[in-house]
């Protein structure tokens, strides 16, 4: 009897398939929606940021997220509301100070991560097809190490939140007291969808309860982490939402502000 | 009935192709139905693993039309009458024959993952746990280790040379399930997620989830709190600053419990086995090369006829037994 | 020669299911060097597929149960047949062998105060299955094969080397034993078998070797059993000189799909039924009240309300009908389809969707909610299923010691389905996942003690690796050979008509007259194609295993005049007191067919036999046994 190690040892090739992917499903459309549509919405909300004008409509105290907080020395008196110190400049936003922050939470939030990896960066662009590039080191290391921030970037945005839910409450008056118009519901509901939108965050549900181990002692912290773990599923839904409202909210702003069409006005 | 097209890759790791097969579908079936009537009746050799056929093994795992999928969950009604189905094996890991792959990969990567470590002074039959603290474990532990995840996880399949350093998402839930154990006393998981699984390397991009027929969401359940929890011992000060004020640290370990050693009624009495197991195995000898200092791909380069010994060639025989691990059976002086 | 890979190991466990993890675990922990043999890839053994739970009377919900309550239930399930001693030792040890997993890292189920949870099964009269969701089996196989990297690791920790002590050989088939001596003087030396993967031989010369093989359900067309279910520790054992008993107990699960067709054979949980759901024919009527036998009159509802009563108080209402041993509901539901009250596919409706609301069915039963939409785009929670008996498991087996495990032949242990007795002639659910652990420990205990007291290693015989080479190698030789499928498909069509459910004489000897001439023609049969996984050549291969098996439960089948557990006679319809003591011994003859003896059946324990009633007794014994 002799023996020998007749099982092959190290790397073995792979099955030789020649066809780069075998998908016969549209999987390009959703990278491709998603390139459109990221496109599109960063396009319209830099060149409103950068416009500087139409932001504002005194009247109702109506104030388009895209300026909040108004804190440039070019705004409108009456819409910086936590006063005016950045210098006016047609390069620095008039909410250069919420602005930032809220673009680190986009850029670092689980899911728009997962669509622009997937689209824009085609690693991968769709399941079992081969992403596009030599090396790959994923989140490891500078820069996309800084995505573990995302944490950072959560606890700022919900302050942020908090001041657009001011800037709601402001905006329920007119010339003669109370008001409330078409342009309050926009902005409540983009409110509304802003903090749906934040609550769902992944961050948000580790701090609230998940990083817990044992449930059974934190009742009160299990039943909020169930909460958001019920929203934390509607994530992506919730930020394709919030991208169109903020659209929306500001866009009818604008609108009104610019005098193409007047407010639906239900009091005062 | 009807008869339809299939496109099965047949071949080892010389190659191989795709070939055309028209086979009987009836109702109700599913694709390793077809690759069963298709060993059946047309290739008797064609290899295919299963065992189940109910989606509860997870050896079935296959590629179809492109999708990594199971093939007995895959319904033949979920495609059009005329659609020509094309079956292959997974991408990721090295093909032995036809559809069986060598998934050895994922095995050894559980043997490197710390297992659970019980807790001291709880005995067997102590053990309390709340059903609200075990759930989060129990979705983890549905894995039927079909694979599927790790196929299909860009990571190692674009890059092979990721493979050293990453586990990948099926051992991610195995590190979440035990981070969540509401008895595992070990408190480093995180610390052992990030720096020898490779947790950094995945970029949530979810394909995982995708694929998985336990429908266990791997990235939002495990991947993604993985990360956290990560961030929580790595980079957040307002985590760490809140455990201290509150000098309630969730996170660090309680004692582990000993190693197991048997209790029983079967003593062994020392030094009573006749191999000694427990000496350090040498290395296995390297390959023989040739003055380049390569191997020899072929036979007619070589200086003898078949493959080199195992052993290495620097050894002459008969070995001093004392010096295996191997106890011939007729003894000693063998 | 062809090369031959060897290994030497103290202990050699064949099959990877619960009942061989098992056993490897204890032999290691008794400091042995031990080889773990599977057919398949690791961790997809026949106990993943299990679902409702694994018995143990830990009384963490009615905590009037105990092992003796255990023990009876048993006894009745298999119909007083059963080996009482396998029986005491599992009733007493079973809850020690499930806590124990719970310190691999198991997850079960829990109780509100923190205890595993026990569900009602069939045929236990307290709620005594420890569970997780519907998929127990997979979190008693992922547990032990955790516990089994544990153990590697310590051994890496230890050693340098994860393989150092425990080395598990996945996708290797192990096709004959290797035995040292002859007559008296014969003991095991090892094992050959070859490498799926690459059709390599392999040998492992190791003096202890544990059968956990699992059961023989792939002679039958409509079972629940998968490929590896050829018997292959029964005819090793046989081959090796071991005995086989109760071989024509084989239980039919009542409720495998029937339809759709492909999924035929699937099994629908017990749970479903312990959890609300009923038996309608298609007339729609709940049959099970017209079935209830005698011995279980005084258990079981006699009206829709009472059964209805008992799920939600069952201190003072007895259990309905649907919930009697599954050889009654098999063949409850073989008789309403004989009878022409079936489905279209030949089965009964399973009734959950108007018994119990969505929301509720889906927290209980997920992953029969699942396979059945996916599998079969049936939705359990809106509509009936079609189910009809399956076959299951198979209660004979070898004849083991009770308490050692041990085959009869010096160094050969067996554990799990593949062993018989302990269950009798039939198995109560969730008794067979906490019997692989029982037995399957002390299987691994006594291996590694036997290997302690020998004075010298066994030797292998050459001339029996050279036979069993040219044995596994002659289908691929052979010219022009028979088709395996086509051969393994006819067994099946023998096996399902003539030894199914329902069994009759002259049936079965036509049985045995088909099996002979399948004798013949097996052993011509051809494979094509290499060497390399094909899976023709191993089916090939596993042919005389599924045979030699088969014949074994016909011969027992004709022999036993009576009807008990899994084995019905239409020709002897009732159970006989004189046949309860009798247990059918099939070995092997010197040419190779089967042999078949009678044996008398262990009398049980005075003590133990206090544990029932007289009149309980006196249904099942003789008056000479009663005084
Ligand atoms: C669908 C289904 C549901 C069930 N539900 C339950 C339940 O709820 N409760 C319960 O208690 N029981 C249940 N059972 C029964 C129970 O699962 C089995 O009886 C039990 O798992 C058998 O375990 P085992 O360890 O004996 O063998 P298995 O788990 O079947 O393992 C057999 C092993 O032997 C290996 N093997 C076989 N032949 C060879 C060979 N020649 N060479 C090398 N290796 C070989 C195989 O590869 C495999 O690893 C169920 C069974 C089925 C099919
Ligand atoms: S989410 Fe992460 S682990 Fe899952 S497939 Fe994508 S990269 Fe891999
Ligand atoms: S996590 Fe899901 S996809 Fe991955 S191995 Fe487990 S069951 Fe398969
Ligand atoms: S905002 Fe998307 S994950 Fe935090
Ligand atoms: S065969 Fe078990 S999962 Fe497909």
């Amino acid at each position: 009897m002799t023996t020998t190690a007749t099982r092959p040892i190290g790397a073995r090739p792979r099955a030789a398939i020649e066809a780069k992917t075998l998908r016969t499903d549209r999987w390009w459309l959703a990278p491709l929606l998603t390139v459109i549509g990221l496109t599109a919405w960063v396009a319209y909300a830099t060149f409103r940021v950068f416009m500087q004008a139409d932001y504002w409509v005194g009247a109702y105290h109506y104030l388009t997220p895209f300026y909040s907080p108004c804190v440039s020395l070019g705004c409108v008196p009456e819409a910086a509301e936590f006063g005016r110190f950045l210098p006016d400049s047609p390069l620095i936003p008039y909410a250069a100070l919420s602005l930032p922050f809220l673009l680190l939470f986009r850029l670092t939030c689980y899911y728009y991560r997962k669509a622009y990896y997937r689209s824009f960066w085609m690693s991968p662009p769709a399941c079992a097809v081969p992403d596009g590039h030599g090396k790959y080191t994923g989140e490891t290391r500078f820069p996309l190490i800084f995505q573990n921030a995302h944490r950072y970037a959560f606890y700022a945005a919900a302050l942020i939140s908090v001041i657009n839910t001011w800037d709601a409450v402001l905006a329920m008056q007119s010339p003669s007291g109370f008001g409330f118009g078409l342009g309050n519901v926009i902005l409540w509901i983009n409110v509304i969808m802003l903090w749906a939108y934040t609550a769902s965050c992944h961050s948000c549900r580790h701090i609230i309860g998940g990083r817990l181990k044992h449930f059974s002692k934190h009742p009160v912290r299990y039943k909020l982490w169930g909460f958001v773990s019920k929203l934390n599923t509607r994530h992506m839904g919730l930020a394709w939402t919030t991208l169109a409202t903020l659209a929306i909210t500001d866009f009818y702003i604008m609108a009104v502000s610019a005098g193409w069409i007047n407010d639906l006005r239900f009091i005062g | 009935m009807t008869v339809r097209q299939f496109k099965v890759w047949r071949g080892d790791e010389s190659g191989g192709q795709l070939n055309d097969y028209q086979v009987e579908v009836n109702e109700g079936e599913v694709v390793l139905d077809i690759i069963h009537r298709l060993q059946a009746t047309q290739e008797p050799d064609l290899a295919c693993r299963w065992n189940c056929k109910a989606g509860k093994c997870g050896s079935c795992s296959m590629e179809i039309n492109g999708m990594p999928r199971l093939g007995c969950m895959t319904r033949m009604s979920t495609f059009e009458e005329d659609e020509t189905i094309t079956v292959t094996p997974l991408r990721t890991f090295p093909v032995i024959r036809d559809l069986v792959t060598d998934v050895s990969f994922n095995y050894q990567k559980a043997l490197e993952m710390p297992a659970f470590a019980p807790p001291k002074d709880v005995e067997p039959g102590e053990y309390r746990m709340q059903q609200v603290d075990v759930e989060r474990s129990q979705e983890f532990r549905k894995c039927i280790e079909c694979f599927l995840c790790q196929n299909t996880c860009h990571v190692v399949r674009d890059h092979e040379e990721n493979k050293l350093a990453f586990s990948g998402p099926r051992l991610f839930i195995r590190a979440a399930e035990l981070d969540m154990h509401p008895l595992d006393a070990r408190g480093d998981r995180k610390e052992i997620a990030q720096q020898q699984q490779g947790l950094g390397y995945c970029n949530i991009t979810k394909c995982c989830t995708e694929v998985c027929p336990e429908h266990i969401k791997i990235t939002d359940n495990a991947i993604i709190p993985m990360k956290e929890r990560v961030v929580d011992r790595r980079y957040d000060p307002l985590v760490v600053f809140g455990r201290k004020i509150l000098r309630r640290d969730q996170l660090t370990s309680t004692a582990v419990a000993e190693p197991a050693v048997h209790s029983g009624p079967v003593t062994v009495a020392e030094g009573a086995a006749p191999v000694n197991f427990s000496r350090p195995l040498s290395g296995p000898p390297g390959p023989e090369v040739n003055a380049a200092g390569h191997v020899n791909l072929n036979e007619m380069l070589s200086d003898r006829a078949a493959a080199a010994s195992p052993f290495g060639d620097d050894i002459t025989f008969p070995v001093d037994p004392k010096t295996l691990n191997y106890y011939h059976p007729g003894g000693a002086d063998h | 020669m062809v090369n031959i890979e060897a290994h030497a190991y103290d202990v050699v466990v064949i099959g990877a299911g619960g009942a061989g993890l098992r056993a490897a675990i204890e032999a290691r922990l008794a400091g042995k060097k031990v080889a773990i043999i599977s057919k398949s890839l690791f961790g997809k053994a026949h106990t993943v597929m299990a679902e409702g739970g694994a018995a143990a009377a830990m009384g963490n919900v009615n905590s009037n149960d105990n092992w003796q309550v255990h023990f009876r239930d048993t006894m009745r399930g298999g119909k007083f047949l059963n080996n009482y001693r396998m029986a005491e030792l599992h009733a007493k040890e079973a809850p020690d062998r499930i806590w124990e997993l719970e310190t691999y890292g198991a997850l079960f189920d829990r109780t509100k105060d923190g205890k595993i949870s026990q569900r009602n099964f069939g045929g236990h009269e307290y709620p005594r299955l420890a569970h997780v969701g519907d998929r127990t089996g997979l979190e008693l196989i992922r547990t032990l094969q955790q516990k089994i990297v544990s153990l590697q690791q310590e051994d890496k920790a230890k050693f340098g080397d994860y393989q150092a002590r425990i080395r598990v050989f996945a996708e290797c088939t192990i096709t004959e034993l290797l035995l040292e001596g002859t007559g008296a003087k014969k003991r095991i030396a090892g094992a050959f078998g070859y490498y799926r993967e690459s059709g390599e031989f392999v040998v492992f010369e190791a003096p202890a070797v544990v059968l956990a093989t699992g059961g023989v359900g792939r002679s039958y067309k409509v079972t629940s059993n998968s490929w590896e279910y050829t018997g292959d520790g029964h005819a090793l054992a046989l081959r090796a000189g071991a005995k086989l008993i109760n071989m024509e107990f084989l239980q039919f699960h009542p409720t495998g799909m029937v339809w759709p067709p492909s999924v035929r054979g699937i099994l629908v949980t017990e749970s479903v039924r312990g959890d609300g759901g009923i038996l309608k024919n298609s007339e729609g009527k709940r049959f099970m009240f017209d079935y209830v036998p005698d011995v279980f009159r005084k258990q079981y509802a006699e009206t829709p309300e009472e059964g209805d009563r008992w799920y939600t108080d069952p201190d003072n209402n007895r259990r309905p009908p649907e919930l009697l041993p599954r050889d009654e509901v098999a063949r409850a539901i073989n008789s309403e389809v004989k009878a022409g009250r079936g489905t279209k596919a030949g089965g009964v409706y399973l009734d959950i969707a108007s018994r119990r609301p969505a929301a509720e069915i889906l927290k209980r039963l997920p992953s029969m909610y699942h396979q059945f939409k996916e599998l079969a785009d049936v939705d359990i929670t809106a509509q009936p299923m079609e189910v009809g008996p399956t076959c299951h498991y198979v209660m004979g087996g070898v004849e083991v010691d009770p308490d050692t495990a041990s085959a009869g032949v010096p160094g050969l242990y067996a554990a799990g389905e593949v062993s018989g007795g302990m269950h009798g002639s039939n198995r109560l659910g969730g008794n067979s996942l906490s019997d692989l652990l029982v037995f399957g420990k002390r299987a691994g205990e006594y291996a590694a003690s036997y290997t302690d007291e020998l004075a010298a290693r066994p030797k292998i015989d050459d001339t029996q690796v050279a036979a069993a080479v040219e044995a596994a190698l002659s289908p691929l030789t052979r010219e022009g050979g028979e088709n395996p499928y086509t051969l393994q498909s006819d067994l099946q069509d023998v096996m399902g008509t003539l030894v199914g459910i329902i069994r009759r004489k002259g049936e079965l000897e036509d049985s045995l007259r088909q099996l002979a001439e399948l004798r013949e023609r097996i052993q011509k049969v051809g494979a094509t194609g290499g060497r390399r996984y094909n899976p023709g050549w191993h089916l090939a291969l596993d042919l005389r295993n599924m045979l030699v098996v088969s014949e074994c439960t016909a011969k027992a089948a004709l022999e036993r005049e009576e009807s008990r557990g899994g084995h019905t006679r239409e020709d002897f319809p009732k159970m006989s007191a004189t046949w309860r003591k009798v247990n059918l011994i099939c070995s092997l003859s010197t040419e190779g067919g089967v042999d078949l003896a009678h044996q008398p059946i262990p009398t049980m324990t005075p003590e133990l036999l206090g544990l029932f009633e007289q009149s309980e007794l006196a249904k099942y014994m003789t008056e000479e046994e009663l005084s």
